[in-house]
């Protein structure tokens, strides 16, 4: 039977595959030869191989049938045959969710865990614990406990192991084996120190202490195996994260001596975790590089590829650091592995000179093709930081860009792409032209909506200020014919703002939007008419508020509000200033260049932060009347770090009122406190109308009390305040283990630092994209000006940042960032004051002995423009 | 931003390991980590990617798809072991030549798809030995064998077993040709 198998086998040439046409249903059937007598181990043992090889396979297995195999499968407990009974554990396993009663072989486990047959006893503990839940645990738990200080290695690395997959199911039983696995971490066996340590640490990682203690115990005592000594550098590591611990710390000596440890392994995770540290000295990254750099040279190129990459690293932060390696590095960029030459290529870029980077270019464009999306979008990073630093590269850049943006790619490649060019534009208006040309390009045949959107945006808003806007309209009237709805409706976008800054190309943008109002879709029809209507009043008011600048309201407010609105009809028209405004977003942080994980998850568009606090204080009943929510802080710390209650403060301004939001912390696990609430002390005209306090604060909860305040309505000048703030609160002391209090407490007070409300409070910030017509649209009827010394500023970026964060206003036109070398500079900064009036500022500012600044505000309210003027003399 | 700092200390080191032979197709798999690929369909997306990016060079390791992939391939299979993109990649690379050195035992040198599917029964077992829930139980190809306990078929040498060592002989010497 067996040899016709065989021969039909062979003869279905070299190719074949035992297990390629299993049938399921032939399997189980075979299955029932378990039930014979005597059984067969090699049959026995072929089918139950076969059921794992399905399973691996993804074959689906119904619960009966599972359960069915399960129960047949038992019965080879009788047989004595090893592999059998190996295979037996393994199918337990593979079968734990998907048969029914699997606690059924319990007690076969526990004898062969118990018994006599050692190499039976570590992968019976392991099936057994993969079979056992929470409450069968107690009964199992002394053969743990036996297992984990057994002799025998195997033994006690599976039991440790095993109790660590269990952490996450019953913390509370497996944390009373801490004592065995202290026992088993001095074991004389590599693996077993590794596992008992992994398991201590997974048990102790909440108590700070007992962690310090154990790295003590460990560090001094040295250990034996590769594994646990990274392990061991992972954990100081973090802990000298979290206890911000100097680099003069034992921990940090710890780690730099593991760089002349003999295994590789142990040296790379101690380089790695120096280069990973924050706020490292060059110094002290000196050591870490240079035996990186030795790996550099190492035949193995898992080793070189860590080396390398790790390097990357340490190029962003300190790219000096890293020129001793160049030599080295320049060896690898021929490497055969891409991504090690990748790598090498886009280190030496941030380390090269800037001669060098025409050479580097020349070679990665070479091979740029062969290398996975993930190392592209890594290049494309690092040119995008190389055009920061040397601007007078960019036309070599641009023209490689545009390259690979014609190359084939995934979206997040050719993202970055863009991405890329739009910075550089950004960055050097003489790019200005060739990267809009680039772009163009790019969009006559990209799949992707979002960045056709993206790119028409962007012509909308550079092309019509560039000399010749009229050839962009071309590019752009193509997306209307071609593309998905959503192109052509930001392509109507992108030509109305032709139409409305350049009076010379009004007629012939008003003909095709004509076109555009009998396109098929509801949204670019509407668009089409909207902005027809707009154009045709041929207002230079008009067009800033409705085409250059848009909206600068919420949209989940604007929603939220429009709602309300419908459900409560009034004689009233809507009021657009009764909507919270929008906070503008951070902009993006670069994200780190380094073939970091990607991130997989789509960018959706949450509430903003705002948007929630709105909704928790409309929860309060006290704060329903107060109207929209105009603006809130960011957070500001009340307390030291490390003291016994943490209090930060939240400040929402609102357009009569500000509620200052306490979130408190108790750190002290023996007290209970409450009816915390922060009593305030204002130094102006600021009336305290009412404190909501925190009912309840249990040890290391957060939890929030409010206090509510009026603002002074007689005098709309008095925008800055000093509040002295003291905590209130009734405490109990309470058994830190329980957290049980006691009946009686008594009334306690904490004396908090003093919170300032300033002009910023009282502003929020607005991005007018084009600010020279938002300046147009506020007109000169409010305007004041006045000239200001700022004798303590040395530089002009020192001078516009400190504008910017006094003033809390956003900085439009990219006008935040100082062009090197000059003198002179203008600030713009836009912002809704609370009330909903619009306020701008021109700031022009001088360096001579200090810096002089002419600051010109206009806003739609004289009040506003005082204000400002005032707070900022 | 926290992307610089490594993760959470642990022993979960391995996410996940296969073997496929040279036509892409899974002989085994193991992903250790429930969130990584959570369906049979996303796991065999990442195996034909991985595969169709690394069988072509013996390049050894690898990123795709945010993963450190240590890789090695012998005739007609290939084996991967896959960790996270801050893993130590001499980590992975010394469970990738545990996995390596024990089969290639168990197998005699044949390290070969049919000779490994002749086996596969004490393929999983050393896959079990070396790696549990993706904690590395094991690195030394010697314990691994000490523990797995598993010899390749002893026959006495048939007609049939001579036919068989001719015909990994004749796939042996085809693939070192063709490669």
């Amino acid at each position: 039977m067996i040899k016709k198998f065989d021969k039909k086998d062979e003869e279905s040439g070299s190719g074949s595959n035992p297990f390629q046409h299993l049938e399921k249903s032939a399997v189980l059937q075979e299955a029932r030869i378990f039930n014979e007598t005597p059984i067969n181990p090699r049959r026995c043992l072929h089918i139950l191989t076969k059921i794992i090889y399905l399973l691996n396979q993804g074959e689906h297995f119904g619960t009966t049938e599972a359960t069915e195999a399960f129960f047949a499968m038992t019965r080879l407990f009788q047989s004595n045959d090893q592999t059998l009974r190996r295979m037996c554990y393994l199918t337990i396993k593979e079968m734990a969710n998907i048969s029914e009663d699997v606690i059924i072989v319990t007690s076969s486990l526990t004898k062969d865990m118990t018994g006599k047959e050692d190499v039976y006893r570590g992968p019976a503990i392991r099936a057994l614990c993969r079979i056992t839940d929470t409450t069968m645990l107690q009964a199992i738990e002394r053969y743990m406990k036996q297992a984990i200080v057994d002799k025998v290695p195997s033994v006690s690395s599976s039991a440790l192991v095993s109790s660590l997959h269990m952490v996450k199911m019953s913390y509370d039983v497996v944390k009373r084996w801490v004592n065995e696995a202290q026992e088993a971490a001095s074991s004389d066996n590599i693996m077993v120190q590794y596992h008992a340590l992994g398991l201590l640490y997974h048990l102790r990682k909440n108590d700070r202490l007992a962690v310090t203690k154990m790295l003590n115990k460990f560090t001094k005592s040295g250990l034996k195996s590769p594994f646990a000594y990274c392990m061991l550098i992972r954990i100081a590591s973090k802990l000298l994260d979290e206890t911000e611990g100097g680099h003069d710390s034992p921990l940090f000596d710890f780690i730099e001596s593991c760089l002349r440890n003999k295994n590789e392994m142990v040296v790379y995770e101690a380089a790695s975790a120096i280069v990973h540290m924050p706020n490292c000295t060059a110094r002290e990254l000196a050591p870490a590089v240079s035996v990186l750099q030795l790996f550099c040279s190492s035949p193995k190129a898992a080793l070189r590829y860590a080396a390398v990459r790790t390097l990357n690293k340490v190029a962003m932060k300190h790219p000096s650091a890293v020129t001793a390696c160049n030599l080295d590095l320049e060896n690898l960029i021929t490497d055969s592995n891409r991504s090690i030459a990748t790598l090498a290529i886009t280190t030496l870029l941030k380390t090269g000179s800037e001669s060098s980077v025409d050479r580097l270019m020349k070679q990665i464009s070479s091979f740029v093709s062969e290398i996975s999306d993930e190392f592209k979008v890594v290049v494309v990073q690092a040119i995008s930081a190389l055009c920061q630093k040397y601007p007078r590269k960019h036309s070599v850049m641009m023209n490689f860009l545009s390259n690979m943006l014609r190359d084939d790619g995934g979206f997040d490649y050719k993202r970055a792409i863009v991405d890329c060019i739009i910075s550089i534009i950004e960055e050097n208006p003489e790019s200005k032209e060739t990267g809009l040309a680039h772009l163009c390009e790019f969009i006559e045949d990209c799949e992707h909506t979002v960045l056709a959107t993206k790119i028409l945006h962007l012509l909308g808003k550079e092309g019509p200020r560039t000399p010749q806007p009229s050839k962009y309209i071309r590019f752009i009237f193509n997306r209307v014919v071609l593309e998905s709805e959503a192109v052509r409706a930001a392509a109507v976008s992108a030509l109305a703002k032709f139409g409305a800054q350049n009076d010379d190309l009004l007629p012939s943008v008003l003909v095709l939007m004509q076109r555009c109002m009998m396109d098929s879709d509801d949204e670019v029809r509407d668009r089409a008419t909207f902005y027809m209507n707009v154009l045709q009043q041929k207002q230079k008011a008009l067009n800033a508020a409705y085409i250059f600048n848009g909206l600068s309201v919420s949209i989940p407010g604007l929603e939220k509000s429009l709602h309300q609105y419908t459900l409560e009809p009034s004689e009233k028209p809507f009021d657009m200033k009764s909507v919270p405004l929008a906070t503008t977003p951070i902009t993006e942080q670069k994200t780190e260049i380094a073939p970091v994980a990607t991130s997989k998850l789509p960018e959706k568009l949450g509430p903003s932060r705002q948007d929630i606090y709105q909704e928790q204080l409309a929860a309060i009943p006290e704060f329903q009347s107060l109207g929209p929510l105009f603006k809130s802080s960011e957070p500001v710390q009340l307390t030291e770090a490390e003291t016994e209650y943490v209090v930060r403060c939240i400040k929402h301004t609102f357009a009569r009122h500000m509620v200052f939001q306490f979130d408190c912390t108790n750190t002290l696990n023996d007290q209970l406190l409450q009816k915390v609430m922060v009593q305030m002390e204002p130094s102006e005209a600021y009336e305290v109308v009412n404190y909501i306090p925190a009912l309840s604060l249990p040890y290391s909860q957060p939890g929030s009390c409010y206090t509510l305040v009026r603002l002074p309505d007689d005098d709309p000048t008095a925008v800055s305040c000093t509040f002295s703030c003291t905590m209130k609160y009734l405490v109990k002391d309470c058994d830190p283990n329980t957290g049980e209090p006691d009946d009686d407490g008594y009334d306690d007070e904490y004396v908090l630092e003093d919170l300032e409300v300033t002009v910023a409070d009282h502003i929020q910030k607005v991005l007018k994209p084009n600010f020279g017509a938002a300046w147009e649209e506020v007109g000169d009827e409010n305007e004041k000006e006045e000239t200001f010394a700022l004798a303590s500023v040395r530089t002009l970026d020192e001078a516009v940042g400190n504008i910017i964060s006094f003033l809390g206003m956003q900085p439009c036109e990219r006008s935040d960032k100082v062009p090197e070398n000059k003198n002179s500079h203008v600030l713009f900064l836009a912002g809704v004051f609370r009330g909903g009036h619009d306020v701008l500022v021109r700031a022009r500012l001088a360096l001579a002995d200090g810096v002089t600044m002419q600051v010109t505000v206009r806003s739609s309210e004289e009040t506003v423009v005082d204000v400002i003027l005032a707070s900022v003399g | 931003m926290h992307c610089s700092t490594p993760d959470e200390p642990s022993l979960y080191t391995v996410k996940a390991v296969f073997i496929l032979d040279n036509d892409g197709n899974r002989l085994l798999s193991k992903y250790y980590d429930p969130e990584l690929y959570p369906t049979m369909k996303d796991q065999k997306n990442f195996e034909s990617n991985v595969f169709s990016k690394t069988h072509k060079a013996d390049n050894e390791i690898a990123f795709l798809e945010g993963m450190t992939i240590v890789y090695k391939s012998s005739i007609d299979l290939f084996f991967y072991v896959v960790g996270s993109a801050q893993e130590n990649e001499l980590m992975l690379m010394s469970v990738l030549n545990c996995l390596f050195d024990s089969l290639s035992h168990i197998l005699r040198k044949n390290v070969e798809r049919r000779c490994l599917l002749d086996n596969m029964e004490g393929v999983f077992l050393v896959v079990d030995e070396i790696i549990d829930g993706g904690v590395i139980l094991e690195s030394d190809p010697q314990q691994v064998l000490q523990k797995v306990n598993y010899r390749a078929d002893d026959n006495p040498l048939t007609e049939q077993s001579v036919a068989q060592v001719l015909q990994s002989a004749k796939e042996q010497i085809k693939w070192s040709i063709l490669k």
